[in-house]
């Protein structure tokens, strides 16, 4: 019987003949840890008393969670990661280079085939290019590092037929939020996401990244889709490295398949306090916002950027509101900069911080005061998530962020988008 | 292993961030402070509350949300025995199982908040003192007991040098 991208990949790593439901200990391609997990990992590390790293070309640490650090605290944890990566001769990439999950596919660390481990849960972003990636903690991390390998269960794979184009004004982000709103925030748990059909063929590289950063948000292990040739550019532009692409057998056994309709889609909220709390926008009647959110692993990338600079266009945010925008790298603020987007965004009323994960964790850059309304691009609406329990999330695309921006209240970007 | 304490109960899609806030958990490595916030958002009352070896007893996908291995450790230095649950979402199940803090899934409708429980991991049971009855156990595969009675991953890795299964 034929296999699934995720069985061959974790057969391939493994030497095993993996399928769903074993376990399976595998080699790991690459390995990568932020600042909110890897002191952690460095402390069980040192528990485990290990000589060294297994290759350390192939484990980075990033500092973009709190990043520059807003306290003593966090500081003395930065030093702590320094000083390991320096000692063990590995990657670091500091304050401002950008979001883990942003640098480790621009800086080309990952592609078709590959198996990466990252202890954030958003590493299933890297599906995107046809990776299994995943996220894990800190003892997993560590684990990793020292070793190069990491058991696993196989999942079962649940796959999302997706037919039709998306319309106009109707993103990758509607898209996924309309798929967690339908299986629920854990409709996949256990499982691996497969995403197919034209609406997905459609998309650009960065727009599928949308939809595999929050495959974690059904639950899922991973978010996968198989290479074409956008893929092939893409990765040709970012890793000097070559890839075997992995595609799905026509055989291959699933444990759930479900066929949509995008091309009737219209843009999607998901309101406080759940990711899977999904409405139509223009069904969600009238609320106003204090604080609009654009950036983060889900939706900071230059192509994010650019539709919101399109809406904010001769245009001032509303007086009532704050606009904080986050690019995900500084390769991207860069691009964002000389295509005169983040121009447009700054004359428009945005507040631009650093590259990195910006306020979607609450530790610095915007926490929202008592009883306040976020619109954000993030991927999780959790009461408490930027840092106030009593404040209030509600997450959308970069359109209807920015649409929402300009008038105050969450607002259906279709009339805004040209 | 054997386990016995009270149920502390709450609902489905307990998250890491009500299980300890992205707020302090940036701060500080000091796992015995963090114990001081856990569930806060949830019951502010609950680490005054917890006795040591008590159950946290919840409904389903319970640590949905960041790979924060802080969410574990917090509730292991709250002095939780145990974490039972419907379902466990797969980052915190793998966290918990690498930190030695028992995750196991079980119907935790038949379990009511101060019930006094008894567990035998092992034995794949449950007995619920104050209502009379047993509830089962869905059995962890080895790999996972293995870890878990070493302690937890660190300490695995530290006696074998690295992965080692019979």
């Amino acid at each position: 019987m034929g296999k699934t991208i995720i069985e061959k990949i974790l057969s391939s790593h493994s030497g095993a003949d993996a399928r769903a439901g074993e376990i399976v200990i595998a080699d790991v391609d690459y390995i990568m840890g932020q600042d909110g997990t890897s002191p952690l990992a460095i402390r069980a590390f040192e528990e485990i008393n290990a000589a060294g790293l297994f290759d350390n070309r192939k484990v980075a640490f990033v500092i973009d969670h709190s990043s520059p650090s807003p306290l003593e605290g966090v500081s003395a944890l930065h030093k702590l990661m320094r000083e390991f990566a320096s000692k063990h001769g590995m990657t670091l990439y500091d304050i401002g280079e950008g979001v883990c999950h942003q640098l480790v596919p621009e800086k080309g660390h990952v592609g078709p085939g590959n198996l990466v481990i990252g202890a954030d849960s958003h590493t299933c972003t890297y599906g995107a290019l046809n990776a299994f990636s995943t996220g894990v903690g800190s003892t997993d991390l560590a684990a990793g590092m020292i070793s190069g390998k990491l058991w696993f269960k196989v999942p079962e794979t649940f796959k999302f037929v997706c037919h039709g184009q998306l319309p106009n004004g109707v993103y990758s982000k509607d898209l996924i939020l309309n798929l967690i709103g339908d299986v629920s925030a854990d409709g996949a748990t256990y499982m691996a996401a497969e995403y197919v059909g034209e609406a997905i063929d459609a998309l650009s590289v960065e727009g599928r990244f949308t939809i595999s950063n929050m495959a974690i948000e059904m639950g899922a292990k991973a978010g996968l889709m198989e290479a074409d040739d956008k893929t092939a550019a893409w990765i040709a532009a970012h890793s000097p490295k070559q890839f075997t692409p992995v595609a799905a057998d026509p055989d291959a056994k699933y444990g759930r398949v479900k066929e949509y309709d995008m091309s009737t889609l219209t843009p999607r909220v998901a309101r406080p306090h759940t990711v899977d709390n999904v409405t139509a926008a223009e069904d969600l009647g009238d609320v106003e916002i204090q604080q609009a959110v654009i950036g983060t692993c889900t939706n900071g990338r230059l192509e994010d950027l650019s539709v919101a600079a399109s809406v904010l266009e001769g245009r001032h945010v509303h007086p009532n509101v704050r606009l904080i925008v986050a690019p995900a790298s500084r390769r991207v603020m860069l691009d964002a900069i000389k295509a005169g987007v983040l121009q447009t965004l700054i004359e428009a009323g945005a507040a631009v911080v650093t590259p990195g994960c910006g306020p979607c964790v609450g530790t610095h850059n915007g926490v929202p005061s008592d009883g306040e309304n976020v619109i954000s691009t993030a991927n999780r609406n959790f009461k408490g998530r930027m840092g106030n329990s009593k404040a209030f999330i509600y997450l959308a695309s970069p359109a209807t962020v920015a649409a929402s921006a300009i008038t105050g209240r969450i607002t259906d970007p279709r009339e805004f988008v040209k | 292993m054997k386990f016995h304490g009270r149920a502390h109960k709450f609902g489905n899609d307990v998250n890491t961030d009500y299980i300890i806030s992205g707020k302090y958990k940036f701060k500080t490595l000091d796992m015995k402070e963090l114990a001081k916030h856990v569930m806060e958002d949830l019951d502010p009352e609950f680490s005054q509350k917890v006795q040591q070896g008590d159950f946290i007893v919840a409904g389903s996908n319970f640590g949905c949300g960041s790979s924060r291995e802080q969410a574990p450790l917090a509730i292991i230095n709250a002095d939780v025995g145990a974490v039972l649950a419907k379902s466990f979402a797969r980052i915190f199940y793998r966290n918990a199982i690498n930190t030695g803090l028992p995750v196991i899934e079980c119907d935790t409708d038949r379990i009511q908040p101060g019930d006094e429980l008894d567990i035998n991991l092992e034995g794949g049971v449950i007995k619920n003192l104050t209502q009379g009855t047993e509830i089962p156990i869905i059995p962890l595969p080895k790999v996972m007991l293995q870890i878990l009675a070493d302690g937890g991953l660190a300490p695995h890795f530290r006696r074998y040098g690295g992965f080692h299964f019979e």
